[in-house]
């Protein structure tokens, strides 16, 4: 158990999104409060629920709507005009750079984290109403989380330390 | 006795969850060596060792690597 004892802190999580990088922030702050023995609980809707398919290879990264995007590449920075992003290959391709740099930096990839995550017992629930509303299969996830609504998160939140949403 | 953990070339979160996951396996009063080239380490072992009620004996710097000596326990 990561949590130990009556005095263990507690965080919820709400992971909205499903993208290479915003998978991130979730699974970064998940893993190493666990790490420090805050009991966590995930609670993945929309296009978070992605995050919890069996096979990640599918997370891309998109340029569109990101001017803040600067990937470091032959010395200077590059950002991406929106419309590149609406060039097909074009999203696939920055992702392959970013899975690179990712490597390259020693970064851990997505499955590596949300493998340490389920190591150090943290909670992932998938939102049951997203399932049914992209018709998803739950068979495609992964199988260390529970299905759940709004009510199973809130409890968990109302009882929580911190609760973030991302 | 000392373990030694290498985290070289390793970026955060990683030392940390590898240092947990060593520091799991220590009985109280053993210490675990840590070695990483995140700068963003010192702070992040500083706080990790606050935390969860380890006792960082030690943090050193030399040639870009990071030395870390944790007790386990208080």
């Amino acid at each position: 158990m990561s949590a130990e004892g009556d005095n263990a802190k507690s965080m919820s999580i709400i992971v909205t999104k499903g993208t290479l990088d915003w998978a991130y922030p979730p699974f970064i702050l998940a893993t190493t409060a666990a790490a420090m023995d805050v009991k966590v609980t995930m609670f993945f809707t929309f296009y978070g629920l992605q995050l919890l398919k069996k096979n990640l290879d599918h997370l891309q990264i998109s340029t569109l709507g990101n001017p803040a995007m600067e990937m470091p590449m032959m010395g200077m920075h590059m950002t991406m005009p929106n419309i590149m992003s609406a060039i097909p290959g074009v999203d696939a391709m920055c992702s392959t750079m970013m899975k690179n740099l990712i490597k390259k930096k020693g970064v851990a990839s997505i499955p590596e984290l949300r493998e340490a995550a389920i190591e150090s017992d943290v909670e992932m629930i998938g939102c049951q109403m997203t399932l049914d509303l992209f018709e998803l299969d739950s068979k495609d996830l992964i199988d260390n989380i529970t299905l759940g609504g709004a009510a199973t998160y809130m409890e968990n939140a109302l009882k929580s330390d911190i609760n973030l949403y991302i | 006795m000392t373990t030694t953990l290498d985290t070289k070339g390793m970026n955060c979160p990683l030392p940390i969850l590898k240092a947990k996951k060593a520091i799991k396996g220590l009985d109280d009063g053993e210490t675990l060596q840590v070695l990483s080239t995140d700068p963003g380490s010192v702070k992040d072992f500083e706080a990790f060792c606050r935390s969860t009620g380890n006792s960082l004996l030690e943090s050193s710097e030399a040639d870009g690597v990071f030395t870390y000596m944790i007790k386990k326990g208080a």
